[in-house]
């Protein structure tokens, strides 16, 4: 395995890595590997059970293990190869342009695999309670709302049974929906800004529908509690964001699950020095989604933040061919012809 | 947001509503006249008529959660219902799924129930999971 | 019952620092720890830095230990394969005449045994350390300054000592200590004159025995003391609250930025990480809860303010993570300023290790041989011919180099599995510090030896899978893995548990 020459790898095999290598591999690309650092494909979407997925691209809505499956087929069908449980641990550009991308898993170890090209399909990851700078003790009992949606719809298992969310993001306004389903209680959603962070949709068919308050221009000025989440102080705020005095309320709960906003994961882009955007948090790409470095291609969340997981797709179906393209144009002739050596 | 523009026998029921059909949320004006028709603006696409003419006179939607897997501790199959049910048997439903447990393997489309909360539909596996 | 020839109570940097030199003799030794942890209370909160010796008033036990542990630290870091960085400290002043005060702290050090002490112009300063302020007007530089990993210094030196026959009742609260007299029965008035038996402690529902008992509670070691001497003692817990931010703010200075204290308050410092995270703090706040480990708002505020007085361009945005620590602090009758450590007037064999504030990380290891040296002076036993001084550490994947990566992933490939993304913790690395000597049974205890969650993501990926090997590792009730301390599990219950009959409900009930 080592010493293994691809024309492709696709760090990341959520949707964008799974359209990406798709895309390549359509476009002529036959050395093409996918390295998934989770148990399986399909990326976060395995733990977004909830529907509303796939309208764009499949006409049909679709839930979220629907949807990534429907990718994986395809990336089965073609025999694309794929590693699981495999982290990618360094990227580092050669001499010639070619990259070597160091990786690691149980099976095989360490491994070395040269690259003509790469595409960036990390994805991103929640901002935690840390950046938030809400005080207080450290109890058990805090959550970013990704987190509580893995234990509980990958485990079955319940982080907590009396709610408070702060952010409005998707994932907390489909965490609300999922803990009251589940038999927790969703005392309210606060979320810092005059208006919401997620979708007009979610704040009907999640907060609504179970009659669960959202409260605007509230932030959580204080956690209570020292080994487990006891309740939390809102805090209505102005509209420069300083706290309103005398407009503290304190709410008693368990749990309090975070969903204000996503980063996007660059920290291999930027082992590349490849240059980044501040504003997107991701790298800064031309028009055929490739980084400041030739031949790295960066596409999804990884790139910046969106909204839905079909415009993922189309994105990373289009850093799959301009990844192609550059091989092609890098091997002055189209690739190797399939099936040929490895 | 309810209010009867009432006038006789033309009294209507008007609501706003936010259409959850797709990701652009269009806000909807549904009416509904005295004799139960419903009649709706605001759509940019005609499943938001549909939509809107529904939730005035049976809201329904589609329940996703999850089941449990026999033998399997720490782990959960994802579900849906075949199709949207009424809103307020959403309760009855879980209540029932709680108490199922599936056998692996199972294909995504399994049917896990069958005629959820006596709605006539099933609740079926959304993904497939091997042994 | 259970009968030992030193009973430590206290789980800290010192308790064990003391536990390990004390097992180099051949005696029975037992540390009492109230939390189920070692390093849980003012150890596991610090500015986690190595103080050169320049502060503390020349004679007191305080600048005599800082010298020694300063000295120490580096050869004990290779014994014990703990993260230790010597990489020199700064102390900025900003105003012209603050540079008598520099000379003054140059001066003392010199007294205290530091003698590489320089004064710099800001522009030797601007060339060490380009992100300094534009404001100062010179800085006080100890090259002998250091930086350690608390954690790893305290965990080192517990699995040392239990390696070398210490034993550790971890959840033991010390909740009553009385004289028993041998043949007769318990005195239950405080004090204990020569040759009059033991020292009986009732700790976690078991009572132990020693001649010999050490205080080394931390905020708690007043209520130590007076359990057992009449010349009562005060500890008054110090807050200081920290702000940790993301390693890509960790190069923004490479030594320890103090500033010279001043009429504005105590100076909070700027400082790299030995993992390479850029801490600052903190504050100083004396509060009366001895459990008041809470962030405060205008804490948080002071302490990036007082930072960027520092250093420009800190970026709070790079904040991961903020915390606060709690320094015990000694008050009353001319006690003020130094440690208490010494065999009580009126409890003979009880020595007490009291009021270790800053720099008593640094001490640690010079309290260590302080404390063991008066025992051995009045209990001496013979040496130990198996002390076995050296403990290799977890191996560290993300520091190993390649090379290091292979060989580690030959011997065990479940080092190549990464667990933790953010600091590239493995499940090798994991699973080996569930079954070392005191191994972690939490997510905190876990976080602290390997440092699987402490990276900018805040444990949101690896959390789920951590638990998850704690489980299969401990042979566990997922439900009842906590986080830290009891009460703070992780899980509630299961999915749907309210909602069916069919199903045992094992959360609290509503």
């Amino acid at each position: 395995m080592n010493g293994r020459v691809e024309e492709a790898v696709i760090v990341g095999g959520g949707p964008a890595g799974l359209a990406a290598a798709l895309s390549a591999w359509e476009k002529g690309c036959r050395k093409v590997l996918i390295l998934e650092r989770d148990r399986e494909l399909g990326g976060i979407l395995n733990q977004c059970i909830h529907n509303g997925f796939g309208l764009h691209i499949f006409k049909e809505e679709l839930t979220g293990p629907e949807y990534a499956q429907r990718y994986i087929d395809m990336v089965e069908a073609q025999g694309i190869p794929y590693l699981l449980q495999t982290m990618v641990t360094d990227i580092e550009l050669l001499p010639d342009g070619r990259k070597i991308v160091t990786a690691m898993n149980k099976a095989q170890g360490i491994l070395e695999i040269t690259a003509d090209s790469v595409i960036l399909a990390m994805g991103c990851r929640e901002r935690p309670r840390g950046a938030l700078k809400i005080p207080g003790y450290r109890p058990a009992g805090i959550y970013s709302a990704g987190t509580a949606q893995y234990y509980v719809n990958i485990e079955g298992r319940l982080p907590g049974r009396e709610i408070v969310i702060l952010g409005s993001g998707d994932i907390g306004l489909i965490m609300a929906r999922r803990m009251t389903l589940e038999g927790a209680r969703v005392k309210c959603v606060a979320e810092l800004r005059p208006y919401s962070g997620g979708l007009k949709r979610n704040i009907v068919q999640c907060l609504e529908d179970f009659g669960i308050p959202l409260y605007l221009s509230t932030t959580i000025s204080e956690i209570h509690g020292r080994d487990r989440v006891e309740g939390v102080t809102l805090t209505r705020v102005d509209e420069q964001g300083n706290f309103i005095s005398g407009s503290q309320r304190e709410v008693p709960c368990d749990t309090l699950l975070l969903s204000c906003g996503l980063i996007p994961e660059n920290e291999l882009s930027e082992k590349l020095s490849v240059q980044m955007n501040s504003k997107t948090g991701g790298p800064v790409v031309n028009d055929r989604l490739e980084c400041s470095v030739p031949g790295v291609f960066a596409c999804g969340n990884v790139l910046h933040v969106h909204e839905l997981v079909d415009h993922v797709s189309a994105e990373a179906q289009k850093a799959g061919r301009f990844a192609a393209d550059f091989v092609r144009e890098r091997h002055g002739s189209m690739p190797a012809k399939a099936g040929g050596e490895v | 947001m309810e209010n009867e523009a009432g006038k006789g026998r033309e009294r209507e029921t008007v609501r706003r509503i936010t259409c959850i059909c797709c990701p652009m949320g269009c806000e909807l004006t549904a009416a509904v006249n005295f004799r139960g028709e419903a009649r709706v603006t605001g759509n940019r696409c005609p499943r938001g008529q549909e939509y809107g003419k529904r939730e005035m006179l049976c809201p329904v939607r589609t329940v996703t959660t999850t089941v449990r897997i026999a033998g399997r501790e720490n782990e959960v199959l994802p579900v849906k219902t075949a199709s949207d049910i009424p809103k307020d048997k959403i309760t009855e439903c879980m209540n029932e799924l709680a108490k199922v447990a599936v056998s692996l393997p199972v294909e995504a489309g399994d049917v896990v129930l069958e005629n959820a909360a006596g709605t006539g539909v099933c609740v079926v596996a959304t993904r497939s999971k091997g042994l | 019952m259970k009968k030992y020839d030193v009973i430590i109570i206290g789980a800290g940097v010192s308790g064990c620092a003391i536990a390990r030199e004390l097992s180099r003799g051949r005696r029975r030794v037992a540390v009492l720890e109230r939390a189920s942890d070692v390093c849980e209370g003012t150890s596991k909160a610090n500015s986690g830095i190595v103080h050169a010796g320049y502060d503390a008033v020349p004679g007191t036990l305080k600048a005599r230990l800082n010298t020694l542990g300063s000295r120490k630290m580096e050869s004990l870091s290779r014994e014990l394969d703990f993260p230790y960085r010597k990489n020199g400290s700064l102390v900025l002043c900003f105003e012209r005449e603050g540079i008598k005060a520099l000379e003054e702290l140059a001066d003392r050090g010199k007294k205290n045994g530091v003698d590489d002490l320089k004064i710099l112009r800001p522009d030797e300063v601007w060339e060490m350390e380009p992100n300094i302020s534009p404001e100062i007007a010179g800085a006080l530089y100890a090259p002998s300054g250091g930086i350690v990993c608390p954690f790893g210094l305290n965990i080192a030196l517990a699995e040392n000592a239990a390696v070398n026959g210490v034993d550790f009742y971890l959840s033991h609260e010390v909740t009553e200590i009385a004289v028993q007299k041998e043949d007769r029965g318990i005195k239950q008035e405080k004090g204990r004159k020569r040759g009059e038996g033991h020292y009986r402690i009732y700790a976690g529902k078991e009572v132990f025995l020693s001649p010999v008992v050490i205080n080394a509670a931390g905020v708690y070691a007043d209520r130590i003391h007076n359990m057992v001497s009449s010349r009562r003692i005060s500890i008054v817990p110090r807050r200081g609250e920290y702000c940790l931010l993301d390693k890509k703010a960790g190069n923004m200075v490479r030594s320890t930025v103090f500033q010279l204290p001043s009429k504005m308050g105590k100076g909070v410092l700027v400082t790299p990480t030995v993992h390479g995270n850029l801490m600052i703090g903190p504050n100083a706040e004396d509060i009366s809860d001895k459990e008041g480990v809470n962030t405060t708002a205008c804490g948080l505020e002071q302490v990036l303010d007082q930072g960027r007085a520092s250093v420009k361009g800190v970026d709070p945005g790079l904040l991961i993570t903020s915390f606060a620590g709690l320094r015990a602090h000694l008050t009353g009758e001319g006690r003020e300023g130094d440690f208490l450590i010494d065999e009580a007037d009126d409890a003979e064999g009880f020595f007490d290790v009291a009021g270790i504030e800053s720099p008593g990380l640094t001490c640690a290891p010079a309290i260590g041989e302080y404390v063991a040296e008066m025992v051995n002076k009045k209990y001496p036993v013979p040496a130990k011919q198996d002390f076995q001084p050296y403990r290799r550490g977890i191996p560290n994947i993300a520091k190993a180099d390649q090379e290091e990566r292979k060989r580690l992933i030959a011997s065990e490939p479940s080092y190549a599995n990464v667990i933790c993304r953010c600091e590239m913790v493995t499940e090798g690395e994991i699973v080996n510090a569930i079954h070392r000597p005191l191994g972690a049974v939490t997510l905190d205890g876990i976080k602290r030896r390997t440092r699987a969650g402490m990276g900018r993501c805040q444990a949101g990926f690896c959390s789920p899978r951590v638990l998850e090997i704690l489980t299969r590792e401990l042979g566990a009730d997922p439900m009842l893995i906590r986080k830290a301390q009891p009460g703070s599990e992780i899980l509630q219950g299961r999915t749907k548990d309210s909602l069916a009959q069919d199903f045992q409900r094992k959360g609290e009930p509503e």
